[in-house]
């Protein structure tokens, strides 16, 4: 069957081709905007962050406590039970060193962005940056805790939380 | 409760195509429309494409269609694209111009005294040549002609 | 399929028009012969054009038939199949035509900004996340937990890109070494920019058809064996990400159906997802193909390699031949039907090939699409 194709369609085009207008095109600018909602568990958890504090929801039937928090219980499919308090700590699950920009340009100071599994849960890692340290020295396992921005501050965002910086024993 | 606002960083950036390169650039060199003929539904496409949707053929015969053609329904616009009132009401208009099968959208303009209608006859009105880039409003807008 | 590259001159409709029309014309059906159509495309932000399903109908030889979008990121290019093969298994249909399409190039600056709403509004993107994170921090973990060097897995990205010199469509086929992996620019460690397949344009098409229908068009049909498809949760951040039990528990799905008691004996080839190169080896351990964390050494022995005891990704996969989102999966079916009819050329791997397996994984790192053919 292949035996028929004989050749393979595709005109590759350059970017100067585009910007030379070697070739037609037209630009699309969309201006839509969002306006995205919380919900109910985030609502939470960014008021609790202004407080400085993190804070979970437990399952009863699996046990899990789980962050970012949700009102129901994805496994068990189920509402989950009630709001826990968790401490401010924890473990580096995983982590990385970035030299780009969201826009994919070259930035001068690395940062270091990381899984980190807050102490009390079992699943639940947020994802966060550390600082405060040489991205050589983060290893996996490495126990850190929140910096927080003063008081007056914070927002109610997970940029309440300046970084987690390991806590040195 | 808590929103956040935000966007998409993102714009766009579309090629005309291999169908579309042709169509555009001979309505900016020439002023010229084409079509593509599709022997095998006996149909004249326009805007032109490189296949037939009806018998997925690939299509190659290009042909040159009239200017004029006819109206085969239309509406009165009164509002721009972001919902502001226009000053004056702009006319939308599906042509079937003479030799294809198929409408193309366009604006119908300077109809002075005459009433809008389907079947009414309308020509294309092209821009100079040195204010042509290949884009369909190369045709600033179709008006009333009478045979 | 038609040639993979980053910007293409054809529009969405026409890129899929010749992939489906190369299909139809390389088994000698007409378009009235087909039944339905599935199409398979990622994100309507690539390409620009709102309800792109719609729009790459009549290219897609769809005008006035049955119809259906389907779309999982980049899970897409093997879930279509698996849609069409529900079409025509549930006796509905004898036939469908799969065609899946992507034109990343129409989104500027760069499609990965497209990306961004993937993560959550307010629990990751005031951090000002970049898409390469999210690999990097998967990457990372792999390596961790299994004690990976980097070597061993930017091997992975010397043989593909290799392979891929062998493929008409091909993207970014070249020589490569581990040095120049390893020396090619970070990005998010540990991910460098040779570790990475690139966006592109492109379509690619299958005909799908109920078996007396394919004994009537050749004498050697390659058949869907076993179809499976999971997908995790999307607090991808409560997962551990040194493994996919996704895309294990959707090659469990495929393996029942299709009577795999050992895949490592009875998989003859593989062709997983390999948008990075550690990403071939993460689905090679979920695919069972190997134990956890062996996969590495795999490749590093030459296991791997087209004449290997265990050939995987022969096309040249995503980093060789390119990653225009849906058809990059689709290439991969593709690739398995040249080869079981032993009809890929310079790529085809020796000996008598029967079964194989492709796989594709895509979304916010959670959805393992797996389909087995054979003979």
């Amino acid at each position: 069957m292949s035996i028929k194709i004989k050749e393979y369609a595709g005109t590759p085009l350059r970017e100067e081709d585009l910007k030379q207008g070697k070739v037609l095109s037209i630009g699309y600018w969309p201006k839509a905007k969002y306006n995205w909602s919380a919900g109910v568990a985030i609502g939470r958890y960014l008021a609790e962050l202004k407080n400085a504090r993190i804070v979970g929801r437990q399952c009863d039937k699996c046990g899990r406590t789980v962050v970012p928090p949700r009102m129901f219980c994805e496994w068990c499919f189920r509402p989950n039970d009630r709001w826990v308090i968790l401490k401010d700590s924890g473990v580096v699950n995983t982590y990385s060193i970035s030299h780009i920009a969201a826009d994919a340009t070259r930035i001068k100071k690395p940062l270091i962005p990381t899984v980190i599994q807050i102490d009390g849960t079992t699943d639940a890692g947020i994802l966060h940056l550390v600082g405060e340290t040489d991205p050589k020295k983060v290893k996996f396992g490495m126990k850190v805790q929140a910096v927080w921005k003063r008081p007056e501050e914070r927002t109610g965002a997970i940029t309440d939380i300046r970084y987690f910086r390991p806590i040195e024993r | 409760m808590k929103h956040v606002k935000g966007k998409m960083p993102v714009n766009f950036l579309y090629t005309a195509g291999v169908a579309g390169e042709r169509f555009l650039r001979e309505i900016k060199e020439n002023a010229k429309i084409l079509g593509v003929r599709c022997r095998k539904c006996d149909m004249v496409h326009v805007p032109p494409k490189i296949y037939c949707e009806r018998c997925f053929e690939r299509l190659g015969e290009w042909t040159e269609l009239a200017s004029e053609g006819q109206i085969e329904t239309f509406t009165m616009c009164y509002f721009d694209a972001d919902g502001n009132r226009l000053a004056e009401p702009e006319i939308l208009a599906v042509i079937r111009l003479e030799g294809a099968n198929e409408g193309i959208i366009h604006r119908v303009r300077k109809i002075r005294d005459q009433q809008v209608h389907v079947g009414m006859e309308v020509k294309a009105v092209f821009r100079e040549k040195k204010d042509r880039v290949g884009s369909v409003l190369d045709i600033a807008y179709f008006e009333p002609f009478a045979r | 399929m038609t040639k993979f590259m980053r910007r293409a001159q054809e529009t969405g409709k026409e890129l899929a028009y010749e992939a489906a029309r190369m299909a139809l014309d390389s088994c000698g059906l007409r378009i009235e012969d087909i039944e339905s159509v599935t199409m398979g495309s990622a994100p309507d932000a690539f390409d620009g054009v709102h309800m792109k399903g719609e729009y790459l109908i009549d290219g897609a030889g769809a005008w006035r038939k049955p119809y259906m979008r389907n779309y999982v990121g980049g899970g897409t290019g093997v879930f279509a199949p698996i849609h069409g093969w529900q079409h025509v298994a549930s006796g509905l249909f004898d036939t469908c035509l799969v065609v899946c399409e992507e034109k990343m190039s129409s989104c500027r600056p760069h499609p990965q900004a497209a990306f961004l709403t993937i993560f959550d509004n307010f629990t990751e993107r005031p951090l000002g996340p970049n898409l390469v994170w999210i690999f990097a921090l998967e990457m990372h973990r792999y390596m961790h937990v299994h004690k990976i060097p980097k070597e061993k897995i930017a091997a992975v990205s010397v043989k593909n890109k290799k392979n891929a010199m062998d493929h008409p469509c091909a993207q970014l086929a070249q020589k490569i070494t581990v040095e120049d992996v390893l020396n090619s620019e970070v990005l998010v460690w540990p991910v460098q920019r040779l570790d990475i397949s690139p966006t592109s344009d492109g379509a690619a098409a299958v005909v799908l058809a109920s078996e007396d229908v394919a004994r009537k068009i050749t004498d050697s049909p390659v058949w869907i064996d076993g179809v499976g498809w999971n997908l995790d949760t999307a607090y991808w951040t409560n997962r551990d990400l040194y493994y996919p039990q996704y895309v294990e528990n959707a090659a469990k799905m495929a393996y029942q159906m299709a009577g795999i008691k050992n895949p490592r004996q009875e998989i003859d080839f593989a062709e997983p997802y390999d948008p990075f190169d550690y990403k071939e080896l993460h689905h090679m351990e979920g695919l069972m193909l190997c134990k956890k964390g062996e996969a590495p050494d795999l490749v590093w022995e030459g296991v791997t390699q087209r004449d290997g005891k265990l050939p995987v990704c022969p096309s040249g996969g995503l980093l060789g031949v390119g990653n225009p989102i849906a058809a990059a999966g689709l290439m991969k079916i593709c690739e398995l039907f040249w080869q079981l009819r032993r009809e890929a050329g310079k790529r085809q791997i020796p000996g008598d090939p029967k079964t194989a397996v492709a796989q594709a994984w895509g979304d916010l790192m959670q959805v393992g699409t797996v389909v087995v053919m054979r003979a």
